[in-house]
């Protein structure tokens, strides 16, 4: 060939096929879930006013620059993808109403940093950033981390309350109104955890706009459905108190996290659904969702290398070899 | 008519066929045509002419000693300007090519047609000349046209149509789905050569006398399947075969996508469409075939589609070896517009690097197109080309793995099971281009397969 190809080169774009694309962007998926955690953002501020939501900007903003500033040190570049708004926003949701700034700071900035940065960045990493963080603080400040207080308004004066799914809450209030003031998220606990109602409500965008899989929150409910009633527990009270709603909609279906094929994510939600109940009854927390999620992640590299799609055609490993 | 749903998940393309409607065009035989000898899949042709020799249009230049191979034919007549070697723009490599000069007389071998379909009506000899044909013989005509699977595969027709005796065909599919976006070519065939596409399918149902035969045509071509239709039954093969209206998902056209579809049967993990008992052919080979055999007329020329951003798309009949810069001028396109010359349609094809490449007989398409480089993030593990891919594979395991440079994790996720058409790249939301890292871990799993 002796012909100059270089006036070619420049003009033409050298890439593979295929030359369209859907172009359903990372950062596209990364703002719907943010647009999803407003409802439950909005339930933590309405619950438990000014303090919340300075915590829950603190926290944001914490974890982009956290960001930004580990994508600098290691000479990578910063996309504005809508990531690390999602890992600080969930960080916040998690965290009691109460706690001081400065913890909530350190715990925005190790999901970030060491969660997620340490082992690679978007997509690389093998635990939830926010869970991880908040799983930290809860060694670091046991006592802070434990503290919960009645929904407060926009009243500033904070009334200790019963932690959720402790032994001296269950029975204070009538049955119903119990289920109704769950429902609606007029309790106690962790600030975006209380309201099931709009954790659901941001669950069903996630699901329209088939960001998540289904298959992840109903076999995780489900199965704490049906452990609880085998242990004998309230079934409802299960489903609606504590963090199994956030956690099953909005935790244990971040991508990274999880494994990959339909059949894999049954297994991670059936585990989760297990630990939860197994931590719940006979843990010494009242608790469980958090670690069962952690614990479920450790897994999904195991899981996604075991459990592998049928390819089509296939007739067996002998026949193929 | 029968309706099928597909049997695969598949993607909504958009289809961007604009060229649908516009008639084929005869484009001028070329000043000079270029001809590879890869042009099918198998072993590779030699030439049996040397520079400087005369040539008449249809003089076969190139043929193999190998059983899996077709010859090559030269698309005009004039002189051996020269042999040399031009770069495979699939495989990278260089590839021995022959230069011809047209003399602009185009004068033909003397053939001897035994039927001329555009002028009699008479379609009871058309199969009475094809059942006096031998089998061998029938092969041997199609062998020596040349012809190749021309939906873009290019595999030698004669070794497809002639399966060992062990494999019982019950099932005979043409492929007219034309699933890739932009391309019209073989709907083209269709409406503007459904008696040839028809007598093809006769020579073809004379080889492997199958139970049944099926057309199968996407629904976004309703006009050709109508037409196809009404030629079934003008040319008396209503009891012969049916024809099969799909839904427009892609990649439908892929054998395997489509076997299933049909009939669902799952040809078998490196198998052949004949291990499940069925062969699958184009639409414009069978044309091909019918040429061939009836008419001796090697494969010369083809149907292309010109489309994008171009001045003027239109459908055209060219002489293979047409060099593409030659055609487009032909045409009278100007080709700085668009910053990518495509050769095949979006999803599957390749980027034209040298616009003096020509026509092969493998190309269906000429497609210019105005393109960004997209930016490649992380995979964030979202599993959207898990939940896409038609060969239910893990395409993010193998750009993970490519990457990485472990090829032991290719071979686990049976990576050559890829039919490449490029569905998980498409959805991809972090801009992989996952396809490229696909065909370099097949390279790297071939390399490391000839080193043990």
């Amino acid at each position: 060939m002796n012909r100059d190809n270089t006036d070619i080169q420049q003009k033409m774009l050298i890439t593979h096929a295929p030359h369209i694309w859907k172009g359903f962007s990372v950062s596209r998926i990364m703002y719907i879930v943010v647009i999803a955690l407003l409802f439950p953002t909005a339930a933590a501020i309405y619950f438990f006013g000014y303090y919340s939501i300075i915590l829950i900007l603190v926290c944001v903003a914490v974890a982009v620059l956290t960001e930004f500033i580990i994508k600098k040190l290691r000479h990578k570049r910063f996309v504005m993808d809508g990531s690390a708004v999602i890992t600080g926003l969930l960080f916040a949701l998690v965290l009691p109403p109460r706690l001081p700034l400065w913890m909530a700071i350190i715990g925005a900035a190790f999901s970030i940093a060491i969660a997620k940065e340490a082992f690679g960045g978007l997509g690389y990493n093998i635990f939830n950033p926010a869970l991880a963080g908040r799983a930290f603080l809860v060694v670091c400040f046991p006592g802070e981390m434990t503290t919960w207080v009645l929904p407060t308004y926009f009243n500033m004066d904070a009334v200790t309350g019963p932690s959720p799914l402790g032994e001296n809450f269950s029975y204070q209030v009538e049955r119903l109104q119990m289920y109704k003031d769950l429902l609606f998220g007029n309790t106690s606990g962790s600030m975006g955890e209380t309201s099931a109602l709009l954790i659901i409500a941001g669950g069903i965008i996630l699901l329209s706009f088939r960001i998540i899989d289904w298959r992840i929150p109903l076999f995780y409910i489900g199965t704490v459905a049906l452990g609880s009633f085998l242990v004998g527990q309230d079934v409802l009270y299960q489903l609606l108190a504590g963090g199994l709603m956030i956690g099953a909609f909005f935790m244990a279906t971040d991508y990274a996290t999880s494994p990959v094929t339909g059949n894999g994510r049954i297994i991670f939600a059936v585990g989760l659904g297990v630990l939860t109940v197994l931590f719940r009854n006979f843990g010494p927390m009242p608790e469980g969702v958090a670690f069962s999620i952690l614990i479920m992640n450790a897994f999904t590299p195991l899981i996604d290398k075991y459990v592998k799609l049928k390819p089509f055609g296939y007739q067996g490993k002998k026949k193929n070899a | 008519m029968i309706k099928k749903k597909s049997r695969f998940r598949g993607l909504d393309l958009p289809e961007n066929k604009f060229t649908e409607h516009k008639p084929i065009e005869a484009i001028p035989i070329p000043k000079t045509a270029v001809m590879p000898l890869v042009q099918n899949i198998g072993a590779p042709c030699s030439f049996i002419i040397e520079k400087g020799d005369a040539v008449k249009t249809g003089q076969k230049i190139a043929d193999s000693k190998s059983y899996v191979s077709a010859p090559i034919h030269s698309p005009v007549s004039g002189k051996v300007k020269r042999l040399s070697k031009i770069l495979n723009p699939v495989t990278g490599a260089l590839m021995d090519s022959a230069t011809i000069e047209s003399d602009g007389e185009d004068s033909r071998v003397q053939t001897d047609p035994l039927f001329d379909i555009d002028a009699s009506k008479d379609y009871g000899q058309l199969v009475n000349i094809i059942d006096s044909i031998s089998r061998e013989d029938i092969l041997s005509r199609i062998r020596e046209g040349g012809i190749v699977g021309l939906g873009g595969a290019a595999f030698p027709t004669h070794v497809k149509l002639n399966p060992p005796p062990e494999k019982e065909i019950d099932t005979v599919i043409l492929n007219g789905c034309e699933c890739e976006p932009f391309i019209t070519s073989d709907h083209r065939v269709m409406l503007e050569y459904g008696k040839q596409v028809l007598a093809g399918l006769y020579i073809i149902k004379r080889l492997l006398d199958p139970e049944s035969i099926y057309i199968a045509i996407e629904d976004n071509k309703k006009d050709a399947i109508e037409s196809m239709g009404e030629l079934v039954t003008e040319m008396g093969f209503e009891d012969m075969c049916r024809i099969v209206s799909l839904p427009s998902r892609y990649p439908m056209g892929a054998e395997k996508t489509l076997i299933k579809t049909i009939v669902n049967r799952a040809v078998p993990m490196g198998g052949l469409p004949m291990d499940v008992g069925v062969v699958v052919n184009n639409v414009t080979t069978s044309k091909a075939i019918y040429e061939a055999v009836i008419e001796g007329q090697p494969l010369i020329s083809k149907v292309i589609t010109i489309t994008g951003e171009y001045e003027e798309i239109k459908n055209v009949l060219v002489r293979i070896g047409t060099p593409i810069s030659e055609l487009l001028e032909m045409c009278g396109i100007n080709r700085e517009k668009a910053n990518k010359v495509i050769v095949g349609g979006p999803m599957m094809g390749n980027l034209l690097l040298d616009p003096d490449f020509p026509v092969t007989k493998g190309a269906n398409c000429i497609l210019a197109m105005d393109s960004r480089i997209p930016q490649e993030q992380n995979c964030i593990k979202c599993g959207r080309c898990v939940k896409i891919c038609p060969m239910n594979l893990e395409p993010l395991v193998y750009a993970r793995n490519v990457k990485s440079g472990r090829s032991e994790g290719l071979k686990d996720f049976y990576i050559s099971n890829c039919i490449e058409c490029g569905s998980c790249a498409y959805v991809c939301p972090s801009n992989i281009p996952i396809v490229g890292y696909i065909k370099a871990g097949k390279a790297m799993l071939a390399r490391e397969q000839n080193a043990g």
